[in-house]
């Protein structure tokens, strides 16, 4: 089992459920966060004021998936998040302990899907 | 500005006066404090709108106790600059008596009341202006005794002088429609001393503002307030109003515009917060011009103002390095100015001819021939700036010295919110 996070642009989301439904894939977490990577941030301007620096709106997923997903799931994310410019963001995978579904206390591969 | 006894109250003008004075009232709260409020960090929002409600609460008291008397009663403690304590806790002013002051008499006058009432709303949202330029590091508890003193030792003695009848610039014949002295210059240089005074925010740079949903819907009820406090200056429902009210809009439609248009060109895109800044700068900047210039003077001093205020904002002070937090001196200040100079130049006597002031003569500006009105706004203007930049400095020197102004490092890092009001704008969970 695998735990795949992705930080991606949030104008990129429909187009990465897409292609993670696409994939068989619905079981998944979003949030919002803030950060940025080498493009250093936004600048925006308020009356004037050149405001740089600003973290940027980020969107991160969480995905639990058994092996045979892993590579159709990171296969979706990057076909649904790339768009070739910088901030389109970055993936990492997990070793994924244990898994359990709390509703009816099963564990492991049988509670992921 | 004389009693007439064969006056009568009428109801119309009553009616425009008492909505207008409730007008002025909303443009404190909620207008400035949301116009201000979306502006600051999260953390300081309920801050900077409690010193709006503190402003209405606070003000209103020392109005009727003592504060109305000293700025309009007849008699004299200081002769030109501040009144006596003959109309304290309002004594003497009944539901029937007729207001003593009246700018146009042509259809009858208003109750006393109404105008105590008119003016103690423009006394309650002048130093909630000021609030923009502490905003984000000043101790509730100073600025509580900031607005008491300051209300009492600038507003009243700059009110007596501008406005009352016995006032030093009123008697010359000072063309001052609807506080461009008195709230607008005023509040500008206090809150330049302010804010000097102050010194800069930690963390300057590092957040936009919170929310500008917040600032636009201020700005719109703020312009929507101004009908009131410039058309209700009239203290009657007349053509002068109409006027009033027609100049007040086109102002701000003008100044809007040019302050979009120099964002487009200069910064690339068109700003809506600059565009509702330069609404604002506009609707100051016709304030005390309302009833005494025509359209084209209006469209004229609206698109100035856009231009001096976006420089002011935009360049000298991201020059000079001082924190004008939200710019109440960049825009009522430089605004204040322009207007009270720009009514000396500007005033048209076809405008106000026929009308109770001047002797029905009307009253001319430069433009029109008459170079002495200007001289009397620029004496007025420098008087304003000199008291409320001087006085304002020596107020809060003084609370330095007392209690301290400004709050700790540590109270900054954690917002006001929380520090001043043990209080929270927002949460995360529910």
């Amino acid at each position: 089992m695998k735990l795949i996070v992705a930080i991606i642009q949030p104008y990129r989301l429909e187009e990465v459920k897409e292609a993670l439904y696409a994939a068989d894939i619905h079981l998944i977490t979003v949030s919002e966060v803030l950060g940025h990577g080498r493009q250093k941030g936004a600048t925006e301007v308020y009356r004037g004021n050149h405001e740089s620096g600003n973290l940027l709106r980020k969107i991160r997923l969480e995905i639990a998936v058994n092996e045979e997903y892993v590579e159709p799931c990171l296969e979706a994310l990057q076909t649904g998040a790339r768009t070739g410019e910088l901030g389109d963001g970055k993936i990492f995978v997990y070793h994924l302990e244990e898994c359990i579904r709390i509703r009816t206390g099963e564990r492991g591969e049988k509670a992921i899907g | 500005m004389t009693s007439d006894l064969s006056a009568h109250i009428s109801g119309a003008n009553t009616v425009w006066v008492l909505l207008s004075a409730a007008l002025v009232m909303f443009m404190t709260v909620p207008a400035l404090g949301m116009f201000y409020g979306g502006l600051v960090k999260k953390k300081n929002v309920l801050n900077i709108m409690m010193q709006s409600f503190t402003s209405l609460g606070v003000v209103s008291l020392i109005w009727v106790s003592f504060g109305y008397s000293l700025a309009f009663s007849p008699g004299e403690l200081i002769p030109g600059i501040l009144g006596d304590f003959k109309w304290a806790m309002l004594s003497g002013i009944g539901p029937s008596d007729l207001s003593p002051y009246f700018v146009s008499d042509s259809v009858g006058r208003i109750p006393h009341i109404a105008f105590v009432m008119f003016q103690c709303m423009f006394a309650v949202i002048t130093p909630a202006v000021i609030s923009g330029a502490l905003a984000e590091r000043m101790k509730f508890s100073a600025f509580v005794l900031f607005v008491i003193v300051w209300t009492v030792f600038i507003y009243i003695p700059l009110t007596h002088m501008m406005w009352s009848a016995n006032g030093l610039f009123a008697k010359e014949g000072l063309a001052d429609f609807a506080g461009g002295t008195v709230v607008e210059i005023n509040s500008g240089f206090s809150a330049l001393a302010a804010a000097l005074f102050l010194g800069r925010r930690r963390y300057l740079k590092s957040l936009p503002p919170h929310n500008l949903t917040y600032t636009l819907c201020g700005a719109a009820m703020l312009w929507f307030g101004w009908f009131g406090f410039n058309a209700g200056s009239g203290l009657a429902a007349d053509g002068l109003a109409a006027m009033a009210f027609l100049n007040t809009n086109m102002a701000g439609a003008a100044a809007a515009c040019v302050w979009a248009a120099l964002d487009w060109i200069i910064q690339k895109k068109p700003t809506i917060l600059g565009f509702a800044t330069g609404g604002v700068a506009g609707l100051v900047v016709i304030t005390p011009a309302a009833g005494f210039v025509s359209l084209g003077g209006a469209l004229l001093l609206g698109a100035l103002a856009g231009v001096f205020c976006y420089g002011m904002v935009v360049f000298v002070k991201n020059k000079m390095g001082y924190d004008d937090s939200l710019d109440a001196f960049g825009v009522h200040g430089i605004a204040g100015l322009v207007g009270i100079l720009g009514t000396g130049l500007l005033a048209n006597p076809a405008i106000t001819r026929g009308f109770a002031m001047n002797g029905g003569k009307g009253i001319a500006g430069l433009m029109y021939g008459n170079p002495a009105l200007l001289s009397v706004q620029a004496q007025a203007a420098l008087v304003t700036i000199v008291i409320s930049f001087g006085g304002s400095l020596i107020i809060l020197k003084v609370l330095d010295m007392l209690i301290g102004v400004r709050v700790s490092a540590k109270e900054e890092a954690m917002g006001l919110d929380v520090t001043q009001h043990n209080e929270r704008a927002y949460t995360i969970l529910e």
